[in-house]
């Protein structure tokens, strides 16, 4: 039996019928119309899929729709303001975090996850805090630096 | 495959229900409906064909009042069934007195696992690999589970009766784990290692849990040993507790406690790893849970999680 819900995808809210083993990620990218969030693996282990619900970091391809209902769902598409891009996704580009892009959209969502938890990581929690994100090109060596970059940048501004 | 059709339910027999409490939570699962919390097991098993999503769910995500940690007036711990890992890693009386659950919930899966998996989801299902079962046990881990005919404690050790098998009825939500306080005599330090073949997004290959009790002079005056990976069930191990009380809690003493733990050991080969690489392997690991409780005991830091230590021995 489809159930509806309501989900509101960075800010704006929509009303949806899902089906109740309906994942977030097959919900947001097929009915809500959201396509940055990727599918790897379906299965939590490469992040593509990475979403923040209510702020928590989530594998939206192993999250049922129906248990995001009445929450705030932010999606790569929600990290920048307009055209202007948030400053981790700066940072990714400029300091050769992004190769073919693929991972891309859950690194960002999951680095925005932990410099909302911790402001100033070291680079074992950065390494820590992507550890569910796989990246097959990078090295992820870019993408290291590109997060303790922005968290230093925020650090100096106070 | 001849289950093919029972992997599968079709969409038109699926139900939701969110509940708004324990009891509308108890009245779904008595009707049949399965309790999703963080569905970081439940959804993922179903991925990987462990076993299918029910067709009938409940979610409790959102029942009001179980997740909160709490001080019993036993002078023990109360943590609610939906207290997250990142929650349990970052709460002070878990670090403060039982810094083996921490060392555990701070190495499940990865920081999105950790902000939505629970502690009552990994109790509950039951997996003789799961890694706060060991620390749990250690610390007199008890069960609080509401079911139609009312609440009822059971000791940890009476929950777990196999892989995925528990003496928790369907229709019993596991509200709370309350855990013993520290003995009133003595400083305690507890500890959990997993043997990993990587930091994170692993499952123990092997683990141990210990908590162990130093009198005045430095003598362990209680132990406790439990081991995860290493049996149908985590269990504790009694002769490795007998091996560490009256003595100094050093290598000697650690290493018989590990010895006693091999000797306890009945490993499966698996893909993982051997049988008799296990067996091996739980004398060492067990050793290492041993001395890191033993360290914090005497007022040492060990920073959590204790398996990203490097040991020197
Ligand atoms: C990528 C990944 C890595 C992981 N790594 C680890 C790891 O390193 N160590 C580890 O131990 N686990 C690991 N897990 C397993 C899982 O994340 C944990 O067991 C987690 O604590 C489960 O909690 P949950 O709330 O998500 O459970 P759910 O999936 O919601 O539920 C699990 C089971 O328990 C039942 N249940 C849940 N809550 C209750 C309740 N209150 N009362 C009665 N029954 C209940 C459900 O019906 C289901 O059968 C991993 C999972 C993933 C996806
Ligand atoms: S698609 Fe979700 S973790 Fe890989
Ligand atoms: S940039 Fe290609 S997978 Fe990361």
């Amino acid at each position: 039996m489809a159930v509806d819900i309501t989900l509101s995808v960075n800010g704006v809210p929509y009303p949806l019928t899902v089906d109740p083993h309906a994942s977030l990620l097959h919900t947001v990218r097929g009915d809500v119309g959201l396509t940055g969030s990727k599918e790897g693996c379906d299965d939590s282990e490469c992040g593509a899929c990475m979403m923040l619900v209510d702020g928590r970091p989530v594998n939206a391809c192993s999250y049922l729709a129906v248990q995001a209902d009445g929450s705030d769902v932010t999606t790569v598409e929600g990290l920048s303001d307009g055209e202007t891009l948030a400053p981790l996704q700066e940072a990714f580009l400029t300091r050769g975090g992004v190769q073919c892009g693929f991972c891309t959209p859950g690194m960002l969502v999951s680095a925005t996850a932990l410099l909302d938890r911790t402001p100033n990581p070291s680079e074992d929690e950065i390494r820590t805090a992507v550890s569910g994100n796989l990246c097959r090109c990078t090295g992820y060596d870019g993408i290291v630096k590109a997060i303790a970059a922005v968290a230093a940048e925020r650090a100096a501004q106070g | 495959m001849s289950t093919a059709t029972s992997m599968t339910t079709s969409a038109s027999s699926r139900t939701y229900v969110e509940a708004r409490d324990v009891a509308s939570a108890v009245a779904a699962m008595s009707a049949g409906a399965r309790p999703i919390a963080g569905g970081t097991d439940l959804v993922v098993g179903a991925r990987h064909g462990k076993a299918p999503l029910p067709a009938a769910l409940v979610g409790i995500h959102r029942i009001p009042g179980l997740s909160d940690v709490a001080a019993t007036d036993g002078g023990g711990l109360r943590i609610g069934a939906l207290v997250t890992h990142a929650t349990l890693v970052a709460d002070p009386a878990v670090l403060a007195a039982y810094p083996g659950l921490a060392d555990a919930s701070a190495i499940v899966g990865s920081h999105a696992t950790r902000a939505n998996g629970t502690l009552g989801g990994n109790v509950m299902n039951s997996s003789p690999a799961m890694d706060t079962g060991a620390p749990l046990l250690c610390h007199g881990g008890v069960a609080v589970l509401v079911g139609p005919a009312g609440e009822r404690r059971v000791a940890l050790a009476d929950l777990w009766t196999g892989p995925g098998r528990s003496t928790a009825a369907p229709d019993e939500l596991l509200v709370a784990v309350e855990l013993d306080g520290p003995p009133a005599d003595g400083a305690s330090g507890s500890s959990y290692v997993r043997l990993q073949y990587r930091r994170q997004m692993e499952i123990a290959i092997v683990g141990a849990g210990a908590v162990v009790t130093l009198g005045a002079d430095g003598t362990v005056t209680d132990a406790k040993v439990a081991i995860t990976a290493l049996a149908p069930v985590i269990h504790r191990v009694a002769e490795a507790e007998a091996a560490l009380v009256g003595t100094d809690g050093g290598f000697e003493a650690a290493r018989a406690a590990g010895a006693a733990a091999a000797a306890a050991a009945r490993p499966i080969s698996d893909v993982r790893g051997s049988a008799d690489y296990r067996r091996a392997m739980a004398a060492v690991i067990t050793r290492r849970a041993v001395l890191t409780a033993v360290r914090r005991a005497r007022g040492e830091s060990v920073p959590v999680p204790a398996s990203d230590t490097t040991f020197g021995s």
